[in-house]
Parts: structure tokens; C-alpha cells; sequence
């Protein structure tokens, strides 16, 4: 029988408090990213923002300098640019207020022609989204939210008791602010697909913690003389192999798909693995811990074993 | 034991199917397949999104404002030619705001007669105001809801008709809440000439050109670029009834690039929605022209037209550039004319088909645009099957290393999952996007965790001593609940995706809701299957 932890008897709550600041600092990033979305400051891709995004594929490799300067030239200074060196591709991404009507694709691509006859390139993809239907995304992209979210908390608040239901659902809320953290620190845009990725860990991070709360439960049905503090080490140890187990699995696809899919599924990608790394930490480290915040949690969870 | 071979057959049968559905979806196999299964199977199996085969997903709005005020405007004009034809002098008659026009008249002992003409002849004009020589009329909001509404659904008759003409497979065409028209095409290998063939208003106008001083006083020729320039330099100068539009000159042999201005009248004297027919003609140089065919009521109006004004020029106009201004030579009676203008064989291809297919009531306007080209979508399906290979590769071979024989049954149910996902998404019809892949590629991954559920399971009634067939039938019962948990938070995410996100989101959830889904039949009905199998006699030991 191979293990990858075996039997563990590490004392997790032991080191509550240095997850709980950890965590503050992370969520505290992510909240910052929240109202920079909602004042606005926020990276918002173009899909919620509005503009256009033009990529191109060279034949041979351009430097990014000398593209920035060409597009200077034709009035397209406020451009940003990414490069994909290896594939020899540009991301050209102009955010605009005003309709599409000014059609920039189609600036862009003559800026280029013009610049560089002899760099030839094709059009990989070219995204212009107007103001209304940026806002159109972003209400869809925020009933989505509301509706998981809502989702998600009725089928804990009806498969657990109420304040296993709030350690799970602040734990979820936890997971999705400590990747939008994170994105925020890093400059990452959010996208559509960044969204949907941050949705999908969401539903994904209740897994772990799951597995972690039922072996809790049961553990305090059963329990002898232990703490309360006791008996949710023992679950978290009894249930360690499997909860890294099934994140590695996970992760072992997200590792390729991040390093591999290419550049339109990258950040998607990597908000995935960003976010079932986190949500295994959170599963043992934030809502367990949150099971003995409760007032009188001593007491009250174990009158549970009768 | 006689369950476990119900259950064999389930498992089969699921599969069978499974691979039935799913090929429909892989064209090399399909196509070897005899006429007589074709026809059974004759479902279209999956698609791919644009994202993955390349094309364009557009969002216009139909500005209904403008067709009001241009189907105003007409009507305007056909109220001065009547009062022209009845011999009652008038200041002007002009367009007032989007829905109304105005009257003024010299005399005002002619306000009764205008008003029963109007009331006759134009009655869906209501009476605004009256006030001595000036009268008012405006539509009624009825009314002005009508020209909207037709103006979408001419709108989308003539997108229809131009794509039909460019020819396109598989084209999605429909309309989009009030005023928004939503236009797919697949596999375009030219993506902006087809925008430009959908957007183009078309509105080809014959106008006469305007005689006056300021026309003689207008500059030659005009540098790209500075045409508004021109325009407000002479704002104060045109007169009422004229305007300035310009001819685009690239010349042929410096390769010089400039504009013509031209005074012309604002009201055409013609409409090309009086053609009967539009097609590329090769003109006396040898290069490609566009000839006109009107239909019997054009033909009769240019011949007027042209008999009045034998010596003057015409501007040919379309979408507000002119295109030629030759001068009528003579009396043109059979309704034909050629609108030559510098073009490419496609150029004049195109113009003819938009020209055939009818302009659009008023101009689009684009809210949303994704292009994607041919290449980056074969970059993409390679890349998602790469992938794909590689996360499997990794899943299959940990589950292997991890649990044995126990990961070797694990794998056959994921492969099984992965059939029945394909089977599943070829059945539905749905569409394969890049997120749909990565969906794909999750599914494994999280599939893969029933199985870890059970097995850690198993394993733990086992170092508890019991024996293996108990061990095994306590870690299916008591995994159950858990791997339920855990998989319905995510298909409640997915659900929520699925209703609210845009295409390609939409592949996502379609793919992680039914892959969850199809993942707890495999798991507890698969995989369980075959540790039953194995436990037919007592095993001692289990490889997990």
C-alpha cells in the first residue's frame, strides 16, 4: 500500500492562528480587489470593460519596443501589449469607453501593415466589445455569482447543521478572495473565463472540506473523552491522504493544462490551480479552525454526540 | 451473482451507446461507415465553437432612430413633389426632430388645401401645430414603432440574403431581444471582408450635382484625411439644399492617394432600392465595373431623370461616397447604368452582391465582435489534444503507481467516463469550445476523486481488519454520501454557468456538469462492478 502521508498526528489547530493571519492578509487583498472592480480600477478585461483586443501571430519575432513605438505613431498610444515569444504572438488591447464604431482592430492591423511590410503575420483572433454589452457580461457574470453562491450556501445550510454550513461557506468565500488576491498583486486582467474559473474553484473547494467535515462529524458522534480541539486534529489526520490525494489528481491536470493550453486558457488555467491549492489549505486550515470560534463551541458541538 | 451480470450488461450497453452517439462526432471513422448506418445515426454529432474552427460571432444593433428619420425624410420629399405638382409655393419643407416635418408656406390662404392633400395622401402624418403659414405634422408613436420594428426585420432579411450570396456553411442568423441582431459564421477564411459585407448600409443614391459659385470655389482635389476639414471650412457657404461629399482616388500610377470633393444636392434624384438586378461587368480597359438594372418604375424614373438634365453630371453615391459623377450625355431609357469606380475583381464582386441583396434600412451598429482566424482555432485543438494526452497520461499513470490494481480498475472507469462524455455531448449536439476541452481535461481530474474517496476508504476498513468483499462494501456505502457532497456544489456552479454565461463559457459547463454527472454512474456502478467481479471468490488480499 503506497501513501503519500500515512498516519499523521499533526496538531492543525495548534497553528490556527498563524493560518488565520496568513489568510487575513490574503483576503484582505482580495476584498481590495472587489472594490477596485466595483469603483472601477480594478483590471477588468475587455470583455467586461469594454475595447478591443486584437492578436497577432508573426513570422518572425518583433520586439515589443519597436511595436509599442509603431503603434505611438498611429495614434495608439494607450494600447497595452503582451507578448507570447515563443509563438511569435502580440496581444494588443486597447480599453475603450466609446462604441466600436472607430473600429481599432482594423487601426491596429494597418498600424502593423504599414510599420512592418516585412514581418509578415496573420490575425489569430480580434475581440471588440461595446459598452453595452461589456455591462450586459458583467450582470450576467454577477447573477451567475449570486446564484452559485446562493446555490451553494442553501445545499450546505440543508446538508449541515447551521454553523458547519457558515465554516464551510466562509472557507468557500476565503478560496475565491485569496485568488482574486492574488490576481490582483500579479496585474492579472479579470476575464470572462477568469470568472468562470473562480466560480468553478468555488463549487470545487467545498470538496475538501467536505471530506474533512463529514470525518468531524462523525468523529464527534463517536467521541470518548477527548477536546473538541482533539477531535478535529484526528478528523483532519484520518482524512489527510485523501484530501491531498484528490487535489494532486486535480492538480495534475491543471499543472499541464496551465503549462500547455495555450494562452487563451493560461489565466483560467491557472486560477484552477491556484484556487484547489488554497481550497485544500482552507478546508483544514480556515474552516476547521472556524468550528472552535464558535461561541461555545466546546459545549455545543459536542452535545451534537448525543 | 445475478445482479452483478445485470449490472455488466448496464455497463455495456451504457458504453455501446456511448460509442454509438460519439461517432457522428469523428468524421474518419463516420465516413467509413455503410450509407444504411449513416441514415440511423444521422444526427450531427458534436460541433466545434467558433473558437476552435475560427470564425466570426457578431452583435449589431439595428439604429432605429435612423430608419425613422430616413424613412421621415422620404416622405418628406414625396410631400414637396406633391405640393409641387398642385402649384403651391412654399418656403421649404423640412424634417423636424426624428418623426415630424414642417411646412411653410407663402401664402397662407393655401393652409386648407394643404391640409386636406396631406390628410389624403399621407395620412399617417397627424397635425402638431398650426400657426398661420407654418404647419406641423409629426408620425404617430404607432406609426414610428412600425418603421422599427420592419426596419429590424428588413434588416435581417438583407443580412440573410448577403450571407446566402457570400456563401457561408452554416450560418447563424437571429435576432436578439428588441433591436439587436446576433450573426454567427463559422469557418470564415476572410473575416473582414464578410464584416464589411454585412455592415455595408448599401444605400446607392444618384444625386445631381449642385451648379453654383461655391461648387467652383471647392478645392480640386483634397488630402486623405482632411475632408471634415473641407467641410467646415465651407459650412457657412452650401446652401441649404446641397452638401459635400467626396470621391476616394487612389491613382493607379504614383500610387497617390486623395479625395474629390463634390457639391451635390442633398435630395437624390434617384434610389437604388429600385434595382432589379446588380453584376460585375468588365469595362472598355479591362477593368471590373458594377452595372445596374432597374426595375420598370426605376427605369421610368431615371429616364426622367436623365432626359431632364442632358448635359449635367450625376454623382453615383453609395453609403455617402460618391463613386462617379459622369456627365449625362444623353437620355438613358433602358434603365441601366454602370458605377465604375476603381475597383478589385472581389471589391465589385461584393458591391454587386449587397447591391443585389438590398440596402439596409439604417446603419448597424457593433456592440460586440469576436473574430477568431482559422489558425489560432488549429492551434487551439492541437493544443487542448496535447494537453489532454499529457494530464491523462499523468492521471492514469499516478492512479496506477498509487493504488495498482485497484488505479488500473480506477482508469477504466475514467476511460469510460471520458466515452460516455463524448457519447453524451455527440448525442446532445452540443458545441466543442476551448473551455469545453479544459472542462474535458477537469473531469478527469475531478473523476478521478470518487474513485481516491473510495479507495482511501477501502483502505481504511481494511487496516481496521476487515475482511476484503466487507471492507469494500463499507467504502462504496460510505464513500457515497461524500463524493455526493462534494460533486453537487460543483454541478450547482456549472448550472449556474450554464444559464448565465456566453458561448464558449457555456461549452465549459456543459462538459464539467455532464463529466461530473456521468463520473458517479462510472464510479459506483463501473468501478464497483468489477471489485464484485474480482470478489466472486473470496479474496485474501486486495490490491489497492
Amino acid at each position: 500500500m503506497m501513501e503519500i502521508v500515512g498516519q499523521t498526528s499533526v496538531d492543525f489547530m495548534g497553528k490556527r492562528n498563524i493560518a488565520f493571519a496568513v489568510s487575513s492578509v490574503l483576503v484582505f487583498l482580495g476584498i481590495l480587489a472587489v472594490i477596485g472592480i466595483l469603483a472601477g480600477w480594478a483590471n477588468l478585461g475587455i470583455d467586461f470593460a469594454g475595447g478591443t483586443a486584437v492578436q497577432l501571430k508573426f513570422d518572425q519575432s518583433l520586439g515589443i519596443e519597436e511595436a509599442r513605438k509603431a503603434l505611438q505613431t498611429h495614434g495608439l498610444g494607450e494600447a497595452e501589449l503582451q507578448e507570447f515569444p515563443q509563438d511569435q504572438k502580440l496581444l494588443i488591447r486597447v480599453k475603450t469607453e466609446t462604441t466600436i464604431e472607430d473600429e481599432i482592430s482594423k487601426q491596429i492591423i494597418e498600424a502593423f501593415q504599414t510599420e512592418f511590410p516585412n514581418h509578415g503575420f496573420v490575425v489569430d483572433s480580434s475581440t471588440s466589445i461595446g459598452p453595452t454589452i461589456g455591462k450586459k457580461l458583467q450582470e450576467d457574470a454577477l447573477i451567475a455569482i449570486v446564484l452559485s453562491l446562493v446555490g451553494i450556501i442553501l445545499y450546505i445550510a440543508v446538508r449541515f447543521e447551521f454553523r458547519f454550513g457558515v465554516a464551510a461557506a466562509i472557507a468557500t468565500f476565503h478560496d475565491v478572495l485569496v485568488v482574486l488576491g492574488i490576481y490582483f498583486l500579479l496585474d492579472k486582467e479579470i476575464t470572462l473565463l477568469v470568472v468562470t474559473a473562480l466560480l468553478t474553484l468555488a463549487g470545487y473547494s467545498l470538496t475538501d472540506t467536505v471530506i474533512v467535515f463529514d470525518r468531524i462529524r462523525e468523529n464527534l458522534r463517536r467521541r470518548r473523552r477527548e477536546t473538541v480541539s482533539d477531535i478535529i486534529n484526528n478528523g483532519i489526520n484520518q482524512v489527510l491522504s485523501r484530501t491531498l490525494v484528490t487535489t494532486l489528481t486535480v492538480v495534475l491536470v491543471l499543472v499541464p493544462l496551465t503549462l500547455f493550453g495555450g494562452e487563451v486558457l493560461h489565466d483560467f488555467s491557472l486560477a484552477l490551480l491556484l484556487g484547489v491549492m488554497v481550497g485544500t489549505y482552507s478546508s483544514i486550515f480556515v474552516a476547521s479552525p472556524l468550528l472552535l470560534l464558535w461561541p461555545g463551541a466546546e459545549g455545543k458541538l459536542l452535545s451534537r454526540g448525543k | 451473482m445475478k445482479k452483478l451480470r445485470g449490472r455488466f450488461l448496464l455497463l455495456l450497453t451504457v458504453t455501446v451507446v456511448s460509442c454509438i452517439l460519439a461517432l457522428p462526432s469523428i468524421p474518419s471513422l463516420f465516413q467509413a461507415l455503410p450509407d444504411g448506418v449513416k441514415k440511423i445515426l444521422s444526427h450531427q454529432g458534436l460541433s466545434l465553437g467558433l473558437d476552435l474552427q475560427g470564425g466570426i460571432h457578431l452583435v449589431l444593433e439595428v439604429e432605429e432612430e435612423r430608419a425613422v428619420e430616413i424613412a421621415v425624410d422620404r416622405l418628406r420629399k414625396s410631400v414637396e413633389d406633391l405640393l409641387a405638382e398642385k402649384s403651391i409655393a412654399v418656403d421649404g419643407v423640412s424634417r423636424e426632430g426624428s418623426n415630424g416635418i414642417s411646412i411653410d408656406l407663402q401664402n397662407e390662404s393655401d393652409a386648407d388645401e394643404v391640409q386636406t392633400l396631406l390628410n389624403d395622401s399621407f395620412p399617417s402624418f397627424v397635425s402638431q401645430k398650426n400657426s398661420g403659414t407654418r404647419l406641423e405634422y409629426a408620425l404617430s408613436s404607432d406609426d414610428v414603432e412600425r418603421i422599427k420594428t420592419s426596419a429590424i426585420n428588413q434588416a435581417l432579411e438583407t443580412i440573410r440574403n448577403r450571407i446566402d450570396q457570400f456563401g457561408v456553411a452554416e450560418p447563424l442568423i437571429q435576432r436578439l431581444g428588441l433591436n439587436q441582431i446576433a450573426i454567427q459564421l463559422p469557418g470564415v477564411e476572410d473575416p473582414q471582408r464578410a464584416k464589411d459585407l454585412i455592415q455595408k448600409t448599401a444605400l446607392l443614391e444618384f444625386k445631381m450635382l449642385h451648379e453654383s459659385k461655391v461648387a467652383l470655389d471647392l478645392p480640386p482635389q483634397v488630402e486623405r484625411g482632411q475632408e471634415e476639414k473641407v467641410r467646415q471650412e465651407f459650412a457657412g457657404k452650401v446652401p441649404e439644399e446641397a452638401e459635400i461629399l467626396f470621391e476616394t482616388v487612389e491613382e493607379e500610377l504614383d500610387g497617390s492617394k486623395y479625395s474629390i470633393p463634390y457639391l451635390v444636392k442633398k435630395d437624390a434624384a434617384l434610389v437604388g432600392d429600385l434595382l432589379q438586378d446588380a453584376r460585375v461587368t468588365i469595362g472598355d480597359f479591362n477593368e471590373p465595373n458594377v452595372s445596374v438594372t432597374f426595375d420598370s418604375k426605376g427605369a421610368k424614373e431615371f429616364d426622367l431623370v436623365t432626359a431632364a438634365n442632358v448635359g449635367k453630371r450625376m454623382a453615383i453615391v453609395l453609403d455617402g461616397k460618391v463613386y462617379s459623377a459622369p456627365t449625362i450625355n444623353e437620355r438613358i431609357s433602358g434603365g441601366r447604368a454602370v458605377i465604375s469606380g476603381r475597383f478589385a475583381t472581389e471589391e465589385a464582386n461584393d458591391l454587386a452582391v449587397v447591391l443585389r441583396a438590398g440596402a439596409l434600412p439604417a446603419p448597424l451598429k457593433t456592440l460586440q465582435d469576436l473574430t477568431v482566424g482559422p489558425s489560432l482555432g488549429k492551434d487551439s485543438i492541437e493544443k487542448g489534444l496535447r494537453t489532454t494526452v499529457i494530464a491523462g497520461a499523468l492521471v492514469l499513470i499516478f492512479m496506477i503507481v498509487y493504488y495498482r490494481l485497484s488505479g488500473l480498475i480506477a482508469n477504466m472507469a475514467l476511460a469510460l467516463n471520458l466515452i460516455g462524455l463524448l457519447g453524451a455531448l455527440s448525442g446532445l449536439n452540443a458545441t466543442l469550445t476551448l473551455p469545453g476541452i479544459a472542462g474535458i481535461i477537469l473531469t478527469m481530474g475531478m473523476g478521478v476523486d470518487s474513485n481516491v474517496l473510495i479507495f482511501e476508504r477501502i483502505r481504511e476498513e481494511l487496516r481496521a481488519g476487515r475482511p476484503v468483499r466487507l471492507a469494500v462494501d463499507a467504502g462504496f456505502d460510505k464513500a457515497f454520501l461524500t463524493i455526493v457532497d462534494a460533486h453537487v456544489t460543483t454541478l450547482i456552479t456549472g448550472l449556474a454557468l450554464f444559464l448565465f454565461g456566453t458561448g464558449p463559457i457555456k461549452g465549459f459547463a456543459v462538459t464539467l456538469c455532464l463529466g461530473i454527472g456521468i463520473n458517479l454512474f462510472t464510479a459506483f456502478v463501473g468501478t464497483k462492478v468489477v471489485f464484485d467481479f474480482l470478489n466472486r471468490r473470496k479474496l485474501e488480499t486486495l490490491s489497492i
